[in-house]
């Protein structure tokens, strides 16, 4: 494990660099075969308004694999995280067009923790809603 | 219908091994997007220490939840699957998963609750390698919502 961020060069409220990811239906059908979650509500629209969704959704498993990216590549190696939680508490909704869906994520350092660890905090928003809950991840750092 | 709280503390067989591919690793990193070179390139994880390409993090959620299925499908548990949603998810890492690696997942029932009808399940899968080494553990929380008018 080689991260590339010093613990000693953090402090409490240190922003890492945010990114947002885009998801479009092609998105999901190509996560979907990677990951083997092929529930028709990350794919068909019929099925997702029968069962009560506005229309179709990101697989939760995958906005949490997009959230995550922002501290794996602010730590370099993505072996630095060693707890990584969230709740999902909204759905991140993808419509059948060019544009698709973004995800927004932000992220903090909320604690430092013994043994060179730190707590960051993550925030991640999809049409102006919060996409993720309790957010959180323990990286090691160098 | 409120789940049987005796299952609680219930831990199911040891899976079949999953063999962890390179390729299979590549087709996640490319269908999340991430580049990282940790996950393609064996010289790139080397040289961050590691003995192969590593998996993302969030990798070893298709294995764990394969796993949870035997809780899932358990007839005697009898959970809705049709109405189960995803609540929470966690993980905590001894070391990241490997191609090469032959992960085996135990699942244990960790808490039955039921809430406003809804019942709620708590999953624990601990993921060992073919040495016996102890690599990753997932909580996975379902919800299965109460049907309407209930």
């Amino acid at each position: 494990m080689t991260a590339k961020i010093a613990y000693d060069e953090v402090e409490v409220g240190t922003e890492l660099p945010a990114q947002s990811f885009p998801v479009t239906r092609a998105t999901l059908v190509q996560y979907a075969g990677a990951s083997g979650d092929f529930n028709p509500i990350h794919w068909n629209e019929k099925f997702a308004v029968e069962v009560g969704l506005p229309d179709v959704i990101a697989h939760g498993m995958f906005t949490m694999a997009e959230a995550i990216r922002v501290v794996t590549d602010w730590a370099g190696d993505p072996a630095a995280v060693v707890e990584y939680g969230v709740r999902f508490t909204k759905p991140v909704v993808v419509p059948n067009d060019d544009q698709g869906a973004l995800i927004e994520v932000s992220a903090k350092v909320a604690a430092k923790l013994d043994d060179r660890k730190v707590r960051v905090d993550i925030t991640a928003m999809s049409a102006g809603q919060k996409v993720l809950g309790m957010s959180r991840a323990v990286v090691e750092l160098a | 219908m409120a789940l049987d709280q005796s299952f609680v503390g219930r831990t199911y067989p040891p899976t079949a091994a999953y063999e962890v591919g390179r390729e299979k690793i590549r087709e996640f990193a490319e269908a999340i997007g991430d580049a990282n070179p940790a996950f393609t390139d064996t010289e790139a994880a080397k040289a961050l220490g590691h003995s192969d390409v590593i998996a993302p993090p969030t990798f070893v959620f298709a294995i764990t939840f394969k796993a949870a299925g035997a809780v899932i499908e358990d007839p005697q548990l009898g959970l809705d699957y049709s109405r189960v949603v995803h609540g929470d998810q966690k993980f905590a890492y001894t070391r990241p998963v490997r191609a090469g690696d032959r992960l085996s997942v135990t699942s244990t029932i960790e808490a039955i609750k039921s809430l406003a009808g809804n019942d709620i399940l708590d999953i624990r899968g601990e993921v060992h390698d073919a040495s016996g080494e102890h690599v990753v553990t997932a909580w996975t929380k379902l919800v299965s919502r109460a049907p309407e008018g209930a």
